[in-house]
């Protein structure tokens, strides 16, 4: 059993994966709360996709990934905007139509000819690829994110809560939105390096939903969703180790446990409570 | 009763106000005052622009023609049903958002604020429960918590929208007496209702249905043509326990071609 738990500790690695997914879990619980509760999982999830011509070019130029990563990011922003104000479509059929042309348009240029790294790191990510120049600046990135959500917390909060009365206290929702926007786009810039664009967004929204249903207040949730968040990722880590499946893909598969754990005790609590409010 | 003859200038003044979204005019030819200590019930049909005017009293929203002028700090307190029920706040942090309105961007609410927010929750009779989910309190309870952020936020103008739906008596009673302790402190109301006997028990009313109907002391206001005008002819008289007839207003229409008015909460 102590093997079973330390053995992973032994390969430089897999420490490296395991100190990667700390910081994405952080990253996912602090910003996937606020996208949770702003109901932007399905932004989250369209820029994610969005971004992945950004990722194969940079691959094929031979950029950084980061550097495509963001140029992905913007473009994709650029076209979910766009979309969602075309005439006559619905916004979630504009921003789906975006969406999949972008990862379409991805796809394709990652299957020509000249494409070294193959699509699969780029869609899945490489957790046992980092190096430690990587994890620094995840590491930086994370920190970043974290202060400026801390920041800007009772601000999210006003607006959030009640958009309608944010400018008569001051605060404005275009602002609120718009600092949510570039935080999302920092995350998921951290996240598709260790995950890929495809399950970046487990980490993202997992979590966060899970801690939404245990939790009354918001900084009671974020503590919980980087918790979560922690849990499900490491004991992805553990299950790729032993069983030797890919390490993205067992994380994503172990957030959507503790996210369906989440949601049975948030069941059980929530008929302990009804049962004992019969009782009064 | 604390008026507006003390000679102070109106907290809100309109004046051949018009507005609305997109080329559509929502409202049109809104001309009225809120003195001090004034309590002003704001009536109309669902979409008769209610929330059109109090978004631009607010200053969400510019006005298409004419003027409109708020001297002071206006709060917005919406209706609490529709949703964020579930958004995990306690009546505190709601509180504390009050607080926000005085604080430079990148300050948090700190020992001071809280302290006046705990202080404002007290003056509503709620600082026990102020650890506990917004969601989870009772309608008037949730309507006393926007109140003491109001407070909090120090604003002079508050704008209710339809605050006493849902309510039972009790709550609601209790309710009207905090309204009537925020009129002593000279702050002003524009209460949306659909209830018209409570409308008479305050200063002015203000009947709006796209356009303004009537404006002035309600016993001038609410005479059976005015009301009528203001609702279309969905009146009906009934007689409550005390054997006066009363008027009363059939709940408002749902056929499609309506629809589009009753949802002008959700316009860009």
């Amino acid at each position: 059993m102590i093997g079973f738990l330390l053995d992973p500790w032994g390969d430089p690695i897999l420490v490296r994966a395991f100190a990667e997914v700390a910081l994405l879990a952080v990253a996912g619980g602090v910003l996937g709360s606020w996208i949770v509760v702003y109901g932007l999982s399905y932004g989250a999830e369209s820029l994610a996709h969005g971004l992945l011509p950004g990722l194969v070019l940079a691959a094929l130029i031979g950029a950084p990934l980061l550097l495509g990563a963001a140029a992905g990011l913007v473009a994709a922003t650029a076209g979910v905007a766009l979309a969602a104000r075309a005439p006559g479509v619905s916004r979630d059929t504009g921003v789906a139509v975006a969406v999949t042309s972008l990862f379409g348009l991805g796809v394709l240029l990652a299957l020509s000819a000249s494409s070294p790294p193959g699509l699969r790191e780029l869609l899945f990510g490489d957790v046992l690829g980092l190096t430690t120049g990587d994890l620094m600046l995840a590491g930086g990135l994370v920190a970043a994110l974290t202060g400026a959500l801390a920041l800007l917390h009772p601000r999210l909060l006003a607006v959030g809560f009640d958009r309608s009365a944010a400018s008569a206290l001051g605060v404005s929702p275009l602002l609120a939105d718009g600092a949510l926007l570039v935080a999302l786009s920092l995350a998921i810039l951290v996240c598709v390096q260790g995950l890929g664009n495809l399950l970046a967004v487990a980490l993202l929204v997992g979590p966060a939903a899970g801690a939404r249903l245990l939790a009354s207040r918001m900084a009671t949730m974020i503590a919980l969703a980087v918790g979560l968040g922690v849990a499900g990722g490491v004991a992805g880590l553990y299950l790729s180790f032993h069983l030797d499946t890919a390490a993205g893909a067992s994380i994503a598969g172990a957030v959507v446990v503790v996210y369906a754990a989440a949601a049975a005790v948030s069941t059980v609590k929530h008929h302990e409570r009804t049962a004992t409010r019969g009782l009064e | 009763m604390s008026r507006q003859d003390r000679g102070d200038a109106p907290l809100a003044l309109a004046e051949g106000l018009a507005a609305g979204y997109g080329g559509t005019l929502v409202i049109s030819g809104v001309r009225f005052a809120v003195g001090r200590g004034e309590r002003v019930g704001v009536l109309g049909p669902n979409g008769g622009g209610k929330t059109t005017l109090f978004r631009v009293l607010l200053g969400e929203l510019g006005a298409s023609a004419g003027r409109v002028q708020t001297a002071v700090a206006v709060a917005s307190l919406p209706q609490t049903e529709r949703s964020r029920l579930d958004f995990p706040v306690s009546a505190l942090d709601v509180a504390l958002m009050g607080t926000l309105a005085l604080l430079p961007w990148w300050r948090r609410p700190g020992r001071q604020e809280r302290r006046r927010a705990h202080e404002a929750l007290d003056a509503v009779g709620l600082d026990e429960e102020a650890r506990a989910p917004f969601g989870e309190l009772s309608g008037g309870q949730r309507q006393r918590v926007l109140i003491a952020r109001a407070l909090v936020q120090d604003a002079e103008l508050l704008l209710l929208d339809e605050p006493f739906s849902g309510l039972d008596a009790a709550s609601a009673e209790r309710l009207e007496g905090l309204l009537a302790c925020l009129a002593d402190e000279r702050r002003g109301m524009m209460i949306a209702t659909h209830d018209l006997e409570q409308a008479r028990g305050w200063d002015r009313v203000l009947c709006l249905n796209r356009a303004q109907v009537a404006f002035g002391p309600p016993a001038e206001v609410l005479t059976r043509p005015t009301i009528e005008r203001t609702y279309g002819a969905e009146l009906v008289e009934v007689a409550p326990e005390s054997g006066a007839t009363a008027l009363a207003i059939l709940p408002p229409h749902h056929h499609p071609r309506d629809h589009h008015h009753d949802h002008d909460h959700d316009a860009p």
